[in-house]
């Protein structure tokens, strides 16, 4: 059923130039690391994708990168105010995997806490473009950080079943040294549930809906 | 009064409980051949409203009469585009023999380069394709009375009023489009008062049923669509925010009714067009059709 929820806003922190917004977990279900939510923004016609980034039995966290007037919005959210979110959506990651390894960029690495905490904190190897964006790394246990210029596909160690959330230059990356990757990647939404047709991804040669193939493809 | 979705706003696939909450489902475009659609980015947000330059993605009419339409809710209307008059008759006349209770045929896709003939040249042949029951999909153009008495000339049964029109999204940073298209089909509440307008404009023109949409968030939304003269209501960009849309705009519109005096969304229908409509006692509401209350009868 396709019901949006009002949660209550615990609170927020600062992680670099990110944000971590807490709402109250209520009765929602957290779903699978990889699946998003759709985040109602005050103030605008449409909601925002999020992945999870952090459940607790009575909050749920959502790193967010100010980047629009729709990200910017959610992160000056105030505890105490009341947001309305739909979801699980969409297909998260397989956790049936013997050699985890975690693998993020930048914003990407979002969805890695929640999956680390199911995964039993596997080994992680995240990129950033700073220092300060790197603070976000503190979120995901046993994480090897790179900076730019080193990318994260230069250190990869090999042997592993990687699991990857970042940008696409580097999810492509990631694909052509695993072809055995799980991957999620990102789109414009409007709705999340296959309605809008907007977040089209090339998939097998064809456009097809990222919020109903995915977010989390197999790279090959 | 009948509750719809716009063409292209929700897929029944997906998301069953969502059409459920509807009286009709209409499906996204069909044309003759699949079409993946145009390359992201495909949707964007403005203050004012929604743009999507999605570009008519679809199976084709082959994959969707094998895969698709099997699978949809009934009632069902099938909404029908292409690029040439040809393009519609095959796919109205691969209809007939379905279980379809009506043909929409989308002649004001602001996504697509080749746009088709006349209105009433396609909605003509159109009805020489097929008995079933056609509703011409139009923009809010400054021609609308004139495409809707074009189409009602043609053979249609009814009008769905209206589709998107042409707005363009810069990036906030780099000033480019942001949709790779460049322009895209503007939705949402900035529609709003032009589907009013072409709806009360239509209304005047013709005597055939009218589908009213374009920027309906809330049942005073839709119950202006209805004053203005649509006797049905179709929700667009609202599913995407909210998917229970369909069961809180009906709670919304019958509590809107009940305020102004009316028992049945069908007796405010063209209220709008009436010279004082605050002197109308109840009785005279009571029973009117479309068609009955002309000028003449109205100002008596």
């Amino acid at each position: 059923m396709l019901t949006r929820r009002a949660l209550r806003v615990a609170g927020s922190e600062v992680v670099g130039p990110y944000t971590l917004l807490r709402v109250e977990r209520g009765k929602l279900d957290p779903g699978i690391p990889g699946q998003f939510f759709m985040l109602e923004v005050p103030g605008r016609l449409l909601p925002r994708p999020m992945s999870l980034c952090l459940a607790t039995s009575s909050e749920l966290g959502f790193l967010i990168d100010p980047i629009g007037p729709g990200t910017r919005a959610l992160c000056s959210l105030a505890a105490g105010e009341t947001l309305r979110i739909l979801g699980p959506l969409g297909n998260g990651f397989r956790l049936d995997v013997e050699r985890p390894l975690l693998v993020g960029g930048g914003i990407g690495i979002a969805p890695l806490p929640y999956l680390s905490e199911r995964l039993a904190n596997p080994p992680a190897v995240l990129g950033f473009r700073t220092a300060w964006h790197a603070e976000a790394a503190a979120l995901v246990p046993n994480a090897e950080v790179v900076l730019e210029p080193t990318y994260v596909t230069e250190v990869l160690p090999p042997g592993h079943d990687v699991l990857a959330c970042g940008p696409a230059p580097m999810l492509e990356a990631v694909r052509r040294l695993t072809p055995n990757a799980q991957l999620a990647w990102e789109a414009p939404m409007a709705c999340g549930y296959g309605a809008c047709y907007g977040c089209a991804v090339e998939i097998d040669g064809e456009l097809k809906r990222l919020c109903v193939e995915g977010p989390v493809l197999a790279a090959a | 009064m009948r509750l719809l979705n716009a063409s292209g706003c929700l897929d029944a696939l997906t998301a069953p409980d969502v059409a459920a909450g509807l009286d009709t489902f209409v499906t996204k475009t069909v044309t003759p051949l699949p079409r993946g659609g145009n390359d992201p980015v495909r949707i964007a947000e403005t203050e004012v409203g929604m743009l999507n330059a999605i570009g008519l993605a679809n199976p084709g009419i082959d994959a969707f009469l094998t895969h698709v339409l099997p699978r949809l809710p009934r009632p069902v209307w099938v909404s029908v585009g292409g690029f040439s008059v040809r393009d519609y008759t095959e796919i109205c006349e691969r209809l007939e023999g379905e279980d379809v209770a009506a043909i929409e045929l989308n002649l004001s896709c602001p996504n697509v380069d080749e746009a088709p003939s006349g209105v009433g040249e396609v909605v003509a042949a159109a009805r020489a394709a097929t008995t079933k029951p056609l509703y011409a999909k139009l923009a809010p153009a400054a021609d609308v009375a004139e495409n809707a008495q074009a189409a009602e000339a043609a053979g249609a049964g009814g009008l769905s009023l209206v589709n998107t029109v042409k707005g363009l999204a810069l990036d906030e940073r780099t000033l480019r489009p942001v949709l790779a298209r460049g322009a895209g089909g503007l939705s949402g509440p900035a529609l709003r008062p032009l589907a009013l307008a072409a709806v009360h404009a239509c209304h005047q023109a013709t005597r055939v049923p009218i589908v009213g949409m374009g920027g309906v968030s809330r049942g005073r939304d839709a119950l202006e669509l209805l004053a203005a003269g649509a006797s049905d209501v179709a929700l667009g960009t609202v599913l995407f925010s909210d998917p229970g849309a369909p069961a809180r705009i009906r709670a919304e519109l019958e509590a809107e009714l009940a305020a102004h005096g009316f028992a049945d969304p069908d007796n405010i229908v063209g209220a709008a067009h009436e010279a004082e409509a605050s002197t109308l006692d109840l009785e005279s509401r009571v029973g009117r059709k479309k068609g009955l209350h002309t000028r003449a009868n109205v100002a008596g």
